[in-house]
């Protein structure tokens, strides 16, 4: 059993949770990812690592409240436990040989961009931010990436905070003015991806994305997260989450993230009646 | 007494009712069959059944007390091989190890001594009541990394020399692939449940959701005070054909389709790991893992089931039994075929239409037999022009897998073949590492439960000569 040392509410439909898992906290790093069940007979769901701190042996993670599990684990109070916590799985960001980065995150992607952004900081680089939200009730995470980033621009669909518009309008008026990144990284809805993708091959900036697919186990055996990069099968779990972006097959990966969509809309319908009988 | 020619028939549940629940489909020997079966054994002085054993369990003396109506006894004759008793007595392929070595078999059909095996140790499961004599502690430690055959075994055999044994499964379950790939109507959960328990109260520890390779690596475990480590991490990544359209939905690795299946339960209704319940389910393969994904596809509602597989029955590699269970209960053997391509579905019209990317039918080629491959068995070869359509809405792929690359990546000095296979010395199961040995399908990619078994037993025998000698 993992405890749930900490939890935020960041916006009506994200939260953050610090977990106690002290072998998880001692390796974690930026990039890499964690599975979790929330309670015997759940599911297991690989979440992103957000952040840990390895002296309290914590590891933070920030999801979306969107299935039945997000549900179900969002209604976890500080001081409970959750039944499994294992990590940390996949490949942490590689930061090799880059002097200057523009990180593009998306809704809840940001909790995961955020990590990489300040590991980034931390060994000198020049980060760019660009984060990207629904609107301004959505918005996480703001003060922390003004914290980590040189240049923070926020962006919002309907201009209720910040610039109004999408990422890709910044990321491209930067490359544009001759900011000369040495990598975009981005991390957020597979839409946004292949968009920010699209943006950066003219220019031939390297990018990679960090992507997110349907998992079991998470190391290795089951064969689930696969993708096509680069016209070869990949495995998220042990080959990624991070690969290089022009070469991902995003359509694919859009079409096989869709593949439980029914039963995902009946789990959170039950999951929603579930609740409002424990209110009443 | 004239001798019996057949082996007593176990009882099973009927094909068409079981076709459709996933409760055990052997239900076992009574008292009075198995002790009827057990009269069947010529007790030969030469015992050939023992070599036939890849942990050489003392056959005629376990079946001897089956004899005398001890099974209690019988049971402690086979614990002395075997940790898995219970598991072993109903995966274990029996016709191609001990039976095939019965002298009774070159006239008749060999003694049931799966049939048998399995009989003793659900007695003891159901009837024992005391506690397993725990040994003196010898005050040294091992790591075994994975909870699969291999492991437990290696686990099992150190505890019981005395050992202080902790045995690390990346999963949130003991068990490896008897937990995640062997369905409940083969093996069910509660007895590999029951053998972990076993294992425990030995004094092995087992902790959950710990990935060696990535929690912590194989270096650690010695910086922890390990002083010798077992790998049984098992068989890795699957397969795919590499044609096209394996990306499409209701494309499946028998992997993955067993995992939601056995460990997350997707096959309960009230389950929250979803799991495509197709209609017409095309199962690539013919190994034992192939046998069991079609048959869980059955379970799961469909209307055909098809194993398609490039060679002819004869080449199938699944245990004898596991096939007849099959075509019992209804599946199609589609042989001598080939996959070239999966189609898949899409609506020209409607962009969103949630059916697009989804599999809608296998394009398969027609094979004949040609002349033996390296391993003697007779290779398939294309017929051109042979190829149609077979409508399916799940496939999935039973190819093999190749080993797992997180441990190997992350232990320096740890050799492995040109597959991934961790390489070992085969008499002792000892790494190119100091102090690592390894065993199972990690080793040997996939292969059989007692193979693994037998692996782990092998490597249990090295690491105590070699803690001995320290």
């Amino acid at each position: 059993m993992y405890k749930i040392v900490k939890k935020r509410v960041l916006n009506p439909t994200v939260t953050m949770m610090d977990i106690y898992a002290p072998m998880v906290a001692r390796k974690a790093q930026a990039g890499q990812f964690i599975i979790l069940r929330v309670d015997e007979d759940g599911e297991r769901i690989p979440l992103t690592v957000a952040g840990y701190d390895r002296e309290q042996g914590t590891v933070k993670i920030i999801f979306q409240i969107v299935g039945g599990t997000t549900m179900r684990l969002n209604a976890k109070n500080e001081g409970e436990y959750i039944s499994d916590f294992v990590g940390p799985l996949g490949c942490a960001t590689k930061t090799d040989g880059i002097k200057k980065v523009c990180i593009v995150g998306g809704g809840v992607g940001c909790a995961i961009a955020l990590p990489v952004a300040q590991r980034f900081k931390e060994l000198g680089c020049e980060v760019h931010s660009i984060i990207g939200f629904r609107n301004k009730d959505l918005l996480i995470l703001e003060d922390e990436f003004k914290a980590c980033s040189d240049k923070l621009t926020i962006m919002t669909d309907d201009g209720s905070y910040g610039r109004q518009g999408v990422v890709t309008v910044p990321l491209k008026e930067e490359i544009e003015a001759g900011e000369q990144f040495d990598e975009v990284i981005t991390i957020g809805p597979l839409i946004m991806m292949k968009f920010v993708v699209a943006t950066t091959k003219p220019y031939n900036i390297p990018t990679t994305v960090s992507m997110n697919p349907i998992m079991i186990d998470g190391t290795g055996m089951c064969g689930g997260c696969r993708l096509t990069v680069g016209g070869q099968t990949k495995f998220a779990c042990v080959d990624g989450p991070d690969f290089n972006g022009f070469e991902v097959d995003f359509d694919e990966a859009m079409s096989r993230a869709s593949a439980y969509a029914d039963f995902e809309q009946r789990e959170r319908e039950a999951c929603c009646n579930l609740f409002k009988k424990e209110v009443k | 007494m004239a001798i019996q020619p057949k082996k007593n028939q176990m009882p099973v549940q009927d094909a068409k009712v079981r076709a459709r629940n996933f409760g055990e489909v052997a239900l076992g020997y009574t008292p009075e069959i198995a002790v009827a079966e057990a009269n069947r054994c010529l007790n030969c002085k030469n015992k050939p059944c023992v070599s036939g054993c890849p942990v050489n369990i003392e056959i005629p003396s376990f079946i001897t007390k089956i004899k005398e109506g001890d099974y209690e006894g019988a049971y402690a004759v086979i614990s002395q091989s075997s940790s898995l008793p219970a598991v072993c007595g109903r995966v274990c392929p029996q016709e191609s190890q001990c039976e095939s070595k019965c002298t009774l078999g070159i006239k008749f059909e060999p003694v049931g001594i799966g049939r048998l095996e399995r009989f003793v140790a659900d007695w003891h499961n159901a009837n024992f009541k005391g506690e397993p004599v725990v040994p003196e502690s010898n005050g040294h430690r091992v790591a075994v990394v994975g909870s699969g055959p291999s492991g437990l075994t290696c686990a099992g055999d150190l505890a019981k020399k005395g050992y202080k044994v902790t045995v690390f499964e990346a999963l949130h379950l003991a068990g490896g692939v008897l937990v995640y790939g062997i369905p409940e109507f083969r093996l069910p959960k509660s007895i590999v449940q029951k053998e972990v328990e076993t294992l425990k109260k030995y004094g092995v520890d087992v902790e959950t959701n710990v990935v060696v390779g990535k929690t912590i690596t194989i270096d650690e475990l010695f910086e922890d005070g390990y002083e010798a480590v077992f790998v049984g991490s098992g068989a890795g990544l699957p397969r795919f054909m590499g044609i096209p359209g394996e990306s499409l939905k209701g494309v499946y690795s028998a992997n993955e389709f067993l995992t939601r299946s056995n460990l997350m339960k997707a096959y309960k209704e009230d389950s929250r790991t979803p799991i495509l319940r197709g209609k017409n389910v095309a199962v690539v393969g013919g190994g034992n893992v192939a046998m069991d994904a079609a048959r869980t596809a059955l379970r799961l509602g469909a209307d055909n089931v098809y194993i398609v597989y490039r060679r002819s029955m004869e080449e199938l590699p699944a245990r004898a039994e596991e096939v007849e269970h099959a075509q019992e209960e209804g599946v199609k053997f589609e042989i001598l075929r080939n996959p070239v391509e999966l189609l898949g579905y899409n609506n020209p019209d409607d962009r969103r239409d949630p059916k697009n990317g989804s599999v809608i039918g296998m394009k398969v080629i027609k094979c004949e037999l040609g002349e033996p491959d390296e391993k003697g068995r007779r290779r398939p070869v294309e017929v051109p022009g042979s190829e149609y359509v077979i409508d399916v809405d799940c496939v999935i792929m039973s190819i093999g897998t190749s080993p797992n690359p997180l441990i190997k990546s992350t232990t320096e000095g740890l050799e492995v073949n040109r597959h991934g296979g961790i390489i070992v010395e085969e008499q002792t199961g000892k790494t190119s590492k100091e102090g690592v040995y390894a065993g199972g399908d990690a080793v040997t990619g996939a292969a059989t439960v007692i193979l693994a078994m037998g692996a782990g037993k092998t490597a249990a025998k090295a690491i105590d000569e070699y803690l001995s000698k320290k």
